[in-house]
């Protein structure tokens, strides 16, 4: 089969992706049987098909971020439960098992790291936290991570993977939206960039605030993209959806994202647009290098 | 009068006043004395209004948020405002009728209004698309709010929608862009803005129109981050517990004003918006034309920080412990 039939297929087809335990696995997408130290030498992407295994966000930061240059700021802002929420659970305890799973406080690193020896600002969500919801530290993570952009003269990139914004934190959560919007906004008014990396899958009022608010806009093949979910946009139609619907080939092909960019060349391509964009002072630089953090 | 959709807590009170017309009619027609057991009745009818509707659940607010008889965007812009004119169009696209945009004036000001706007009845409904907007409604907002700031204009913004439409066309024509273009628009708009949900307040459809100086909400509207039948279906897996989801989400107006969400709550007469909707338009005007005094003397700079400042501060975390 011709290359490009074969990545028409991974499109419509990404599943659940999470590397199993075991020195070897089988690509989700295409069956293929990896080595898995191979794979994570791939940036998890099967070399056979390109499909994108989902990865953490920690593996983000060692993806992009110059060798040990990260800085965290604010891990341990944690949710305060504003509404009391009780479901089938209580909200703390909902937190408390995401942050076991996942090894974070809430759904968003957010750090100061070096790209090619220039400064940057990260923030990287982590859909393994509470399927990357949107709630009061995920918002307030964001405003400050944009602040200290802007305060340091650096381009912020955000990679996002949400299901949207968070029901336990009711408004308050929608509420984020209008709050990283106030703070985007500000950030427009600097000749900083701001470049969003949408992941595998960023759908709801995520997709529907910042991600779509960057300068320039990336996508990983195959993400699903969009506002409404497959799920809720088939019960309102009452038809199945057709395929490729919202993968992030289909929104470039609509005219919503910059550009597609396989993870392998996501850091490499981050990096020459900060070089386009930005305006790095250079004395500035040497020493930023060394004052990291 | 025709009979009205009766919701069941408000049964009784249409049940009694029924009664009073019925009284009302007899004592006219025929001359025997009923004017002490007519009053008698009026106030104990107003006594029950004021019990029945100063204990409802949040639930009841919700059914009551979208009872269909409930005053829609045109039915407070004939009451509010003068000289309306309305403006179609996202010069892109299509006009979106579930969004309505217009000039019209506000005692001395003209102002921009945008408003969801839902139907009355089947047809009208269908047109409306139920007060759910496409792109094209959302871009029209945008372009108008931009409009209004050219030309030194407050916004006003009514909110009244399930949500942003979710189809196939919606999010092929970029729904989420459009909702996201919008606040960041309405981050930095140069006017003063106020907004008031008047019924549904339906997630980030709401909010791409509800970026404001002021929120103000009516009080039996609802504003949540997600449909409680849709908080339901995911946290019960059962869309028919929506009543508990509206509990747990508060999605009131006064629980919102109570969680520093909203700046005020606009009051509904005892028996709600759609048994008296020119009490509930006066109320309205007298926010908005209170807000735009308080607003309309700030310098533009500070009127924007202010704007920031309202959002900042909306969100409660505190640190992990070791
Ligand atoms: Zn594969």
């Amino acid at each position: 089969m011709p290359w490009f039939q074969k990545s028409k297929k991974i499109q419509s087809t990404q599943k659940k992706a999470e590397l199993p335990d075991g020195l070897w696995l089988k690509c989700d997408n295409c069956g293929e049987i990896i080595f898995r130290r191979e794979l994570q030498k791939n940036a998890s992407v099967c070399q056979k098909c390109r499909f994108h295994f989902r990865i953490s966000s920690r593996e983000y930061i060692e993806m992009i971020a110059d060798e040990g240059s990260y800085r965290e700021f604010n891990a341990d802002m944690k949710s305060s439960d504003p509404l009391k929420f009780k479901d089938t659970k209580r909200y703390p305890d909902r937190i408390q098992k995401s942050t076991k799973k996942a090894g974070m406080n809430d759904a968003i690193r957010t750090g100061i790291a070096l790209l090619n020896d220039r400064k940057i600002v990260l923030g990287i969500m982590d859909f393994n936290f509470f399927g990357g919801s949107v709630g009061s530290v995920v918002g307030e993570k964001i405003v400050q991570a944009t602040r200290r952009a802007k305060e340091g003269n650096y381009p912020f990139i955000l990679i996002c993977a949400s299901g949207g914004m968070r029901m336990q934190e009711g408004l308050f959560s929608l509420m984020q939206m209008a709050k990283t919007s106030c703070e985007l906004a500000e950030f427009a008014q600097t000749r900083l960039p701001f470049i969003t990396v949408l992941t595998h899958p960023t759908t709801g009022g995520t997709t529907a605030s910042f991600a779509m608010l960057g300068d320039v806009i990336i996508a990983e093949p195959g993400a699903l993209i969009g506002f409404a979910g497959p799920r809720v946009i088939k019960q309102t139609i009452g038809q199945d959806l057709p395929p490729g619907f919202q993968r992030a080939e289909f929104l470039l092909q609509h005219g919503f994202l910059d550009m597609i960019v396989d993870r392998t060349r996501l850091r490499g391509t981050l990096s020459t647009l900060i070089m386009h964009l930005h305006d790095a002072d250079d004395s500035e630089s040497e020493e930023q290098v060394s004052t990291v953090d | 009068m025709p009979d009205r959709l009766a919701l069941d807590f408000e049964k009784p009170i249409i049940e009694l006043e029924k009664k009073i017309d019925e009284m009302k009619a007899l004592s006219g027609s025929s001359k025997i004395e009923l004017d002490d057991e007519i009053a008698r009745l009026e106030k104990k009818a107003e006594k029950l209004r004021k019990d029945v509707f100063s204990s409802l659940n949040r639930w009841q607010r919700v059914q009551l948020a979208r009872h269909p008889d409930r005053p829609y965007s045109l039915d407070y812009i004939s009451r509010i405002f003068t000289d309306f004119i309305e403006l179609h169009g996202d010069r892109a696209f299509s006009d979106d009728p579930a969004i309505i945009c217009g000039l019209g004036r506000l005692e001395e000001t003209s102002v921009m209004i945008i408003g969801h706007q839902k139907g009355r009845g089947t047809k009208d409904n269908l047109y409306r698309n139920f007060g759910m907007p496409h792109p094209e409604g959302y871009r029209k907002a945008k372009r108008l709010m931009e409009l209004a700031a050219r030309f030194g204009r407050p916004v006003i913004s009514l909110i009244d929608t399930p949500g942003a439409y979710p189809g196939l066309g919606a999010e092929e024509r970029g729904q989420a862009e459009a909702i996201a273009s919008n606040l960041m628009v309405m981050a930095n708009l140069p006017v003063p803005f106020i907004a008031v949900v008047i019924g549904e307040g339906g997630s980030g459809g709401a909010l791409a129109i509800g970026i404001a100086d002021r929120v103000f909400m009516l009080e039996n509207s609802i504003y949540s981050v997600i449909s409680p039948e849709g908080c339901a279906s995911i946290l019960y897996r059962d869309s028919s517990q929506a009543h508990k989801a509206a509990e747990a989400m508060k999605v009131t107006a006064s629980d919102l004003q109570k969680l520093g969400l909203i700046n005020g709550v606009i009051k509904e007469p005892p028996g709600g918006a759609h048994r008296y909707p020119d009490i509930c338009a006066d109320n309205i005007r007298e926010i908005l034309s209170e807000g735009l005094n308080e607003l309309s003397s700030l310098p533009v700079d500070e009127l924007i920080a202010k704007r920031h400042e309202r959002y900042y501060k909306m969100g409660k975390w505190e640190q992990a412990k070791e």
